[in-house]
């Protein structure tokens, strides 16, 4: 479904005043592929270029160069009107789910609007919009009752949901998802986390989740790509990183992540 | 055993706002000696922090007001102290260290002068950090001041210390950056250290450096410290104790081993079990409805009740006592588990 085939992105030194000379190199000849019906995780620690590798999938970015390909279709060889149309296939939910809504448009105008926005594709009328709204909130278990409040009225976790409402409005085949609980309470996570495995299984998605929890990522991924500095270290099957790990990177990483064990054996009871 | 390092007691702390009274710390009773790190977990807005700011009394008032109970810290009460007798306090026996390094560090001024800002402080109230005696010149001082920020900034295992003293915050990464605090509160050589979620901005390579650090320190500085963050791996990790933390009470509390290997309050093993592990099944995690109480209008008793699978009509008459279930192992719930089912 989507391929990346060495896939680099730099970034120009800056020029002027303060030129420094050097250029940042964000990604290095990445290589990825996410199939239908998968989820792929994405691990990395700050700076290593996840953000950009999801600015570059959604064509944010153009990368220097390697070719990303979303069904079949290279993606710098769209128009604007057929990356438009791609769009509405690739959806994103962002990290902080009290920054990435808008404060002054209620529930419904925010899962309306990716629909209006790609009205030609859906051909949905306003009443058939409001409809739909109100089925996807029930789908990621909020009500009709919430579709003219607005976001501070919400929980972190009602938000995440409304954030995720919203990606699934356009019936997209690929979902990102952008660190989506990293914002979250670990009960709260647990509630989102749950909601996602359930949605990819009911509609078939297919997701690829970016995220620096290895614990998150061991739970809803079947395959795992590590990457640091731009490049992916380490890739494979979910147990096989976890249990096996190939790459010093990945030893590290796993070594360091904080599990919730006890050494001592629990004193027995009175 | 000599008085404990902290002893707080029955605190009761309500903020004033627009929609009426919080009470939102409910009768804490916390025992911290040196040597132990206490783990203090819960939800966002369980009073973690406040009861950090408490300590540190941080916390203006109002809308802060203190309802009830004590602060002992070694046998002094803190809510008896005034402003100066705190400051005093302050940066040289309770040390504090916050969540984001990046906004704790003034970025203008090199990090050499702002760890020789605090060790001139810390020794208005006690010389003998900087080695000098009362009558040292000025000049002496800032000197001793200089090179005991170098040795710290070297204690915390950042390279070529004495020339990175000259450096601006920008030019350290995150995990630096935290190491520069935890040597700024170290410089005052504190018997008692508050750190609220100080790893939380830091990705897990550094953050496992950082907690590896901090248990060095506690050992060879004889501290107490009291580590308030919401993840249960890092407590598993690093701490000695816990205390979990539900709407202003705390539901449990003793040795890690004992509260996590063997959980007793529903709210403890719904945390628990929210945590992906290994053996957890795609699907199969369970998450906890609903949302930490308003606490304006708490419901009555039990304030986990509404939330809790166990919860019958008797556990909303009263708040529940905590009551031990084992060595140091306290648990406010009524109907607590007597044998190990987590």
């Amino acid at each position: 479904m989507l391929v990346l085939d060495r896939v680099s992105k730099v970034f120009p030194a800056q020029g002027g005043l303060f030129a420094r000379g050097s250029s940042v190199v964000a990604l290095k000849e990445v290589s990825l592929s996410v199939g239908k019906g998968e989820c792929v995780g994405l691990v990395g620690e700050s700076g290593s270029g996840k953000t950009t590798l999801t600015r570059c999938i959604l064509h944010l970015d153009a990368p220097t160069s390697g070719r990303i390909l979303f069904e079949g279709q290279d993606l710098a060889h769209l128009s604007a009107a057929a990356l438009r149309a791609l769009r509405a296939r690739v959806q994103i939910v962002f990290q902080d789910p009290y920054a990435s809504l808008n404060p002054r448009m209620s529930v419904h105008d925010i899962v309306t609007e990716p629909m209006l926005i790609h009205k030609d594709v859906l051909g949905l009328g306003a009443r058939q919009r409001t409809d739909r709204a109100a089925e996807l909130l029930a789908l990621v278990g909020l009500g009709p009752q919430h579709l003219h409040r607005y976001p501070h009225e919400f929980s972190g976790g009602q938000r995440q949901r409304i954030g995720i409402a919203r990606a699934l409005a356009t019936n997209p085949h690929l979902i990102l998802l952008d660190e989506p609980t990293s914002a979250l309470d670990v009960s709260v996570q647990a509630q989102v986390l749950n909601l996602l495995v359930d949605l990819q299984a009911r509609l078939g998605l297919t997701y690829l989740f970016i995220s620096h929890d290895l614990s998150v990522i061991r739970y809803v991924c079947d395959r795992v790509a590590l990457i640091y500095r731009g490049e992916i270290v380490e890739e494979g099957l979910t147990e096989r990183v976890f249990d096996a790990p190939e790459s010093a990177y990945a030893r590290t990483l796993l070594a360091a992540m904080p599990e919730v064990r006890v050494t001592a054996p629990p004193p027995a009871s009175p | 055993m000599a008085a404990p390092l902290l002893d707080i007691r029955n605190l009761h702390l309500s903020m004033t706002s627009f929609d009426g009274e919080a009470h939102v710390l409910n009768g804490i009773d916390l025992t911290v000696q040196r040597k132990e790190i206490w783990g203090l977990v819960g939800e966002t807005g369980c009073g973690k922090s406040l009861t950090g700011l408490s300590v540190s009394r941080l916390l203006s008032s109002p809308p802060a007001r203190y309802k009830s109970g004590q602060i002992l810290f070694d046998g002094q009460d803190l809510l008896g102290l005034t402003e100066a007798g705190m400051r005093a306090l302050r940066g040289r026996r309770i040390g504090m260290i916050f969540q984001d390094p990046t906004t704790n560090l003034n970025p203008v001024f090199r990090i050499g002068e702002q760890l020789v800002d605090v060790a001139l402080s810390a020794a208005r109230h006690s010389p003998e950090i900087l080695g000098l005696s009362a009558s040292a010149s000025r000049g002496e001082r800032k000197a001793a001041a200089w090179r005991v920020a170098g040795e710290m900034l070297d204690k915390v295992g950042i390279p070529d210390a004495a020339a990175r003293l000259m450096d601006y915050p920008h030019q350290f990464s995150g995990g630096m950056r935290q190491r520069v605090l935890i040597a700024m509160t170290l410089i005052g050589r504190p018997d008692l250290l508050i750190a609220d979620e100080p790893t939380t901005a830091l990705d897990v390579s550094v953050q496992a450096q950082v907690l590896k650090l901090f248990t060095a320190m506690v050992a060879e500085h004889d501290m107490g410290v009291l580590l308030i963050t919401h993840n249960l791996g890092v407590v598993a990790q690093t701490c000695s104790h816990v205390a979990v933390m539900y709407a202003g009470n705390i539901v449990e509390s003793g040795p890690v081993a004992a509260v996590i290997g063997d959980p007793r309050h529903p709210y403890t093993q719904a945390l628990l079990a929210a945590i992906p592990t290994r053996e957890v099944k795609r699907g199969a995690l369970r998450g906890l409805a609903g949302t930490v109480p308003n606490l304006i209008d708490p419901p009555p008793g039990c304030r986990f009740a509404p939330r809790c699978a166990l919860a019958g009509a008797e556990c909303t008459l009263a708040a529940p006592p905590a009551l031990a279930v084992g060595p140091a192992h306290r648990v406010a719930c009524l109907r607590a588990t007597p044998g190990g089912t987590g």
